[in-house]
C-alpha cells in the first residue's frame, strides 16, 4: 500500500515537473478558476434562496407565493 | 396574469445562452477526440509501431488544450440556476441535482485519475495500463455527458415524478423513468454521436493542414483513415438517431416539431420542406410564410408517425384547438392551467386555516390540472409558439452540413484507403474549412433543442417567464457582458495554443 501511494505520489510529481505546455494550461485554469470563484461566484453569484431565506420551509413558502402569483 | 420583469426574463435567456453555447464549444471535441486518441494507442500497442505513439500524443495534447480551456465552464450554468433561475432551481428539486451530482462525483474521479495517468503515465506505468486510462477517460467523458443529457431530456419530457405541493418541489418516483426515457435515449445517443462526427471532421481538417504543408505525411494520412472510419460510423448512427429523435419530438413535443418545420396547418400526406426561404415577418406573421420551397411529398408523415398518411398537426391545430382531431386549444389549457396555479393557492390558504376538507378539495382539483400548470402563466395562446423561423433554418443548416459531413467521411476514407490523399488541395481546403462548419453545426443542433422548445423551461409545467428569480435586470446585464469578455479572451487563448501547437506538429518525445 505504501508502495502504491509512493508511486502515485511520484507520478503526479514527476508529471508536473516536465510538463511543458501543460506549465501554460495549468495557469489558464487556475486564473478561470479564480475568476470563478473568487470574483464571480462571490459577488454575483449568490444562491438566492439560501441567501434570503434562512430555511427550506421559508424557501418553500416564498416559491408558491412567486408561482401562485402573490409575489 | 403574474407580472414578471420581461428585460430580465431576457437578459438572463441570453446569459444562459451566452454560456451554454459557449461551454459546448468544448465538450463535443472532448467527447469524441477521447475515443479516436483510445483506438489510436490500442493500434500503436496492438502493433508496437512508434508512429502511432506519436500520432496518439499529438491528438492527446489538442485534447489537453481543448480540455484546459473549456474545463469548469459548465460550473458556471450552475451558478446561474442559484441565482438567476431559483423558481426553477427549487421547482425540479432532486431530479436535475441528483444527475448532476453523479455528474460531479464521476467526473471528478475519472478525470482527476485517468486523465493523469493518460498524461504523465507514459513509461511509468504498463502499456496495458495507460491504455486502460485511455480509454477510461473516453468512457468516462461520455458517461459526464450522460448524466447532464438526462436533466436535459426530463426538461423536454418531465416524466418519473410527482410534484409535492407542500414544498413546491417535484420528487423523483422512478430513476430508471428518468434515466430511461426515450427522450434521454434519444438525446444522449444523438449528442454524443454528432460529437464524434465532430471530433472526426477537426482530426481530418488538421491532418489537412499537414498534407497541404507537405509536412507529417504518415501522421496526417493515419489520422485521416481513423479519423474518417470513425466519422463515417457515427455519422450513420447520428443520421438514425435523428430521425428516433424527431419521432420522438412529434409526439412529447410537438409544438418544436411542428416550429422546426414552419408547419402552421395539420394535414395527412404532410409534405415535408427539404429546403426553403421564408418571409422576413415569418415569425410576427404567425402563419406559415414562404418565399419559396422545395417539398418532399408525405415526407414529414412519414418522419413523425412512420406513415405518408399520418395526420400531422400544425401550430394553428396547437394554438387554436382541432377538435376533429382531438387537440385542445391553448386556450382550453390556460383555462385548466389557471385552474391549477388558484387551486395550489387556494390549498395552502386551506392548510393555513386548518380547513383540511377544502385543502383535499383544491388538490385535487390541482391535481387534476397540474398537466397544464404551467400555460397558466400566459396572457395569450399565441406565447406558447417557439420562434419558429430561427428553429427552422438551425434545424436545416444542422441536416444539410450533416449530410454534407457524411459525404467528406465517405471520400476521406476511400482515398485514405487507396493511398490517394496527397496532391489534392481543394480537398484540403474543404476539410480545414469543415471545422468551423462542423461548430456551426453542433451550436445548431441546441437552437432547435432548446429555443425550439420555448417557451418552456419544463415542458408544459414552466414557462420561462415563471423560472426567474425576482433580481435586478442590471446585474444580470453586466455580468452577461463579463463573461462575454472572459469567454472570448479564453477562446483567443485556446486559438492561439492550439495553433502554436498544430504549426509545431507531432514530436517524438518529451512531455505535454
Amino acid at each position: 500500500m505504501r508502495r502504491f501511494l509512493k508511486n502515485a505520489f511520484y507520478l503526479y510529481y514527476d508529471g508536473f515537473r516536465s510538463m511543458t505546455l501543460g506549465k501554460r494550461l495549468w495557469l489558464i485554469i487556475a486564473i478561470k478558476l479564480f475568476i470563478m470563484f473568487a470574483v464571480l461566484k462571490l459577488f454575483f453569484f449568490k444562491d438566492y434562496l439560501k441567501t434570503n431565506y434562512k430555511t427550506n420551509e421559508q424557501r418553500s413558502e416564498y416559491v408558491l407565493d412567486r408561482l401562485t402569483g402573490k409575489q | 396574469m403574474i407580472g414578471f420583469d420581461t428585460s430580465l426574463i431576457e437578459w438572463s435567456r441570453a446569459q444562459f445562452a451566452l454560456t451554454a453555447m459557449f461551454h459546448w464549444l468544448f465538450v463535443p471535441l472532448t467527447l469524441g477526440i477521447t475515443f479516436l486518441i483510445a483506438i489510436m494507442e490500442t493500434l500503436y500497442v496492438r502493433t508496437g509501431n512508434p508512429e502511432w505513439k506519436r500520432i496518439t500524443k499529438f491528438w492527446m495534447t489538442i485534447f489537453g488544450i481543448n480540455f484546459a480551456i473549456g474545463v469548469a465552464t459548465g460550473i458556471i450554468l450552475e451558478f446561474e440556476f442559484g441565482t438567476n433561475w431559483s423558481n426553477y432551481s427549487w421547482f425540479v428539486g432532486d431530479i436535475f441535482g441528483a444527475p448532476l451530482a453523479v455528474e460531479g462525483i464521476m467526473a471528478f474521479f475519472m478525470e482527476s485519475t485517468f486523465i493523469a495517468i493518460m498524461f504523465f503515465g507514459w513509461n511509468k506505468v504498463s502499456k496495458g495500463f495507460h491504455l486502460t486510462s485511455t480509454w477510461l477517460t473516453a468512457i468516462g467523458a461520455n458517461l459526464s455527458a450522460l448524466w447532464i443529457l438526462v436533466a436535459n431530456a426530463w426538461m423536454q419530457n418531465p416524466v418519473g415524478m410527482q410534484f409535492n405541493p407542500d414544498t413546491a418541489r417535484n420528487e423523483m418516483v422512478s430513476f430508471w423513468e428518468v434515466l430511461f426515457s426515450p427522450t434521454a435515449i434519444n438525446k444522449f445517443l444523438h449528442t454524443v454521436t454528432s460529437s464524434y462526427m465532430l471530433a472526426a471532421i477537426v482530426v481530418i481538417g488538421i491532418s489537412s493542414w499537414f498534407l497541404m504543408k507537405k509536412r507529417d505525411i504518415l501522421f496526417a494520412k493515419r489520422s485521416i483513415v481513423v479519423a474518417s472510419a470513425f466519422g463515417l460510423l457515427f455519422a450513420v448512427i447520428t443520421i438514425t438517431t435523428g430521425d428516433s429523435s424527431a419521432r420522438e419530438m412529434a409526439k412529447v413535443q410537438p409544438v418544436k416539431f411542428a416550429a422546426m418545420e414552419n408547419h402552421y396547418h395539420g394535414q395527412a400526406f404532410a409534405p415535408l420542406v427539404a429546403f426553403g426561404a421564408m418571409t422576413p415577418d415569418a415569425d410576427t406573421a404567425k402563419k406559415q410564410n414562404f418565399i419559396f420551397k422545395f417539398e418532399i411529398p408525405s415526407m414529414l408523415s412519414y418522419m413523425a408517425f412512420a406513415s405518408p398518411s399520418a395526420y400531422v398537426p400544425g401550430i394553428y391545430d396547437f394554438t387554436y384547438g382541432n377538435q376533429e382531431h382531438g387537440i385542445p386549444s391553448f386556450t382550453e389549457r390556460m383555462e385548466k392551467g389557471k385552474l391549477a396555479i388558484q387551486s395550489l393557492a387556494s390549498y395552502k390558504e386551506a392548510q393555513k386555516n386548518g380547513n383540511d376538507s377544502l385543502a383535499q378539495a383544491t388538490l385535487s382539483v390541482f391535481r387534476d390540472n397540474y398537466q397544464h400548470f404551467g400555460y397558466g402563466y400566459a396572457n395569450a395562446p399565441e406565447d406558447f409558439i417557439p420562434p419558429v423561423k430561427l428553429t427552422f433554418y438551425s434545424f436545416r443548416i444542422m441536416v444539410f452540413l450533416g449530410g454534407f459531413f457524411l459525404l467528406l467521411f465517405i471520400y476521406f476514407f476511400w482515398m485514405g484507403i487507396k493511398n490517394k490523399l496527397e496532391g489534392k488541395r481543394w480537398l484540403y481546403i474543404t476539410a480545414i474549412f469543415s471545422i468551423p462548419l462542423v461548430y456551426l453545426t453542433s451550436q445548431a443542433g441546441w437552437i432547435v433543442a432548446e429555443v425550439g422548445r420555448q417557451p418552456w423551461v419544463i415542458q408544459d409545467l414552466m414557462p420561462t417567464m415563471a423560472a426567474v428569480s425576482k433580481i435586478e435586470a442590471s446585474s444580470v446585464q453586466i455580468t452577461f457582458w463579463l463573461f462575454a469578455i472572459t469567454f472570448t479572451a479564453l477562446l483567443i487563448a485556446e486559438l492561439k495554443i492550439m495553433f502554436g501547437q498544430i504549426r509545431k506538429g507531432p514530436q517524438n518525445e518529451g512531455g505535454h
